[in-house]
């Protein structure tokens, strides 16, 4: 489903990813961890083109895109990148013009040209499915930051995409609100949804993901199915990292 | 004394009155028309692109930098000399629009910046373009920012176009001194052409307010 080879990127002189190979299969959920400033994120916004790669392919269902073509010559292309991989932020970066319903069916109904009605009913079935029937004429000021980020989920889902990724869905929110948002992209897991995740919370990936995947200096140090990565990480840094979490 | 003051200023009402239709003609067309250029200046200046941030800012600098009588004098008394002979009122008209957009694009370019990046990431995610993006969510937002300032703009606009008497033009400040010159009231006459200039801002600023309640809304629950 995602197949991500030489990718690399440099900013301003400073090497944050230096050839990363990835691949990631249907249905398969993963995670990525690794200390702040490892690249990961960075990683994540390259594989929609947020950040836009130095060098490096990058497939994501049967579109593919060269770093070696200039962005402008392919906007088409990586419009349709951005379709089949929607993306959840860490501050969620919802419109706050539009109610909750409006957020999510914004994307159908402007870029895909879905009937208003039509894609109400869905975005209405989304917010239910988020736990948030009920709140659909409330704008995002009115929410909570738990309940902004699962607006934001649902209008990622809203776009049928066969990828989601997740930049630190639950690092802005406040402790008591991470549950609820790790609840629905557990469900999302379970739905055996193509996903990919960059996240600091250790328990969460060990438990919801097939395989985690440890960045360090931009650079895959090490990965693995996650029960066995967290158990016996195989590399001193691996291990390093992961002792400041248990402590 | 007073009640012969009140019946000129009545026998000269339509004369202001059409007077006053110019200048609220040339007021609306160059604000609209302004808006329009405005906004292209401003593009022109978040463009990046190097000529076109260099050209925006050496107009926007122009028309700042120069008094608005000396531009509608250049347009209306000087471009002649090059071959280039307008009427009145499109020289207003093109100078008005010329200067209000300067100082429009500048209103623009600054709340056009001011939203927020990830607003920009969270359109192109949902594959919107870049126009999908600048006209569903970028431009409602930069709207709250750049509405009192548009105001403003357009207020002083309404009162610049006095100006136009200088070059003219039949407006409201042109038609007094006018009627002035003909019965040499001048103190009943223009104390009545500042209160019709008075009226038409304080129009505007009513539309301002209407305007702001309605770009706000998604905010006006939590100041309740």
């Amino acid at each position: 489903m995602i197949e991500v080879h030489g990718l690399a990127k440099r900013f301003s002189g400073i090497d944050v990813l230096r050839g990363i190979d990835l691949s990631v299969s249907r249905g398969e959920v993963v995670a990525i961890i690794g200390p702040s400033g490892s690249g990961k994120t960075t990683l994540l916004r390259c594989l929609n083109w947020l950040e836009v790669p130095s060098a490096g392919t990058i497939r994501i269902g049967a579109t593919e895109i060269d770093a070696g073509i200039q962005a402008p010559r392919q906007k088409a292309r990586i419009r349709q990148l951005r379709l089949r991989a929607a993306f959840v932020f860490q501050n969620f970066n919802l419109f706050p013009h539009m109610t909750a319903l409006e957020n999510v069916i914004e994307g159908p109904v402007v870029v895909k040209r879905e009937r208003r009605d039509q894609a109400r009913a869905r975005g209405l079935a989304l917010l239910a499915r988020v736990g948030l029937a009920g709140r659909e004429d409330v704008y995002p000021q009115r929410l909570s930051g738990g309940q902004q980020q699962r607006v934001a989920i649902a209008r990622a889902l809203a776009m049928e995409p066969e990828v989601i990724l997740f930049d630190e869905p639950t690092s802005a929110l406040d402790p008591e609100l991470v549950g609820e948002v790790l609840a629905v992209i557990r469900d999302l897991a379970r739905e055996q949804r193509t996903m990919v995740i960059v996240t600091h919370e250790m328990g969460f990936a060990r438990d919801v993901a097939d395989r985690t995947i440890f960045i360090d200096g931009g650079v895959i140090v090490e990965q693995g199915p996650s029960a066995a990565l967290f158990a016996a990480p195989r590399e001193e840094r691996t291990r390093r990292f992961l002792r400041k979490f248990l402590s | 004394m007073i009640g012969a003051d009140l019946q000129l200023v009545w026998e000269s009402a339509p004369f202001l009155l059409r007077g006053a239709l110019y200048t609220i003609g040339l007021s609306v067309s160059s604000m609209a028309l302004g808006l329009i250029l405005g906004f292209g200046i401003a593009l022109a200046r978040l463009s990046g692109i190097r000529p076109l941030v260099l050209l925006a800012r050496i107009y926007v600098s122009f028309i700042r930098g120069t008094p608005l009588l000396v531009q509608l004098f250049i347009i209306y008394y000087g471009l002649p000399e090059i071959g280039i002979r307008l009427g009145p009122i499109p020289s207003a008209l093109i100078g008005f629009t010329l200067s209000v957009a300067g100082y429009n694009s500048e209103i623009l370019r600054g709340a056009i910046a001011a939203v927020d990046r990830g607003q920009w990431e969270a359109s192109a995610v949902i594959g919107m373009t870049w126009t999908q993006a600048m006209r569903r969510v970028i431009m409602p937002q930069a709207a709250r920012t750049a509405l009192p300032p548009l105001a403003n703009s357009f207020i002083a606009l309404v009162k610049d176009t006095s100006l136009a008497a200088t070059i003219q033009v039949p407006e409201l400040f042109r038609e007094a001194q006018l009627i002035t010159a003909r019965t040499f009231e001048i103190f009943a006459m223009y104390i009545a052409a500042a209160v019709i200039y008075w009226v038409l801002s304080s129009f505007l600023a009513i539309g301002q307010h209407v305007l702001e309640a309605r770009v706000n809304r998604h905010v006006a629950v939590l100041r309740a």
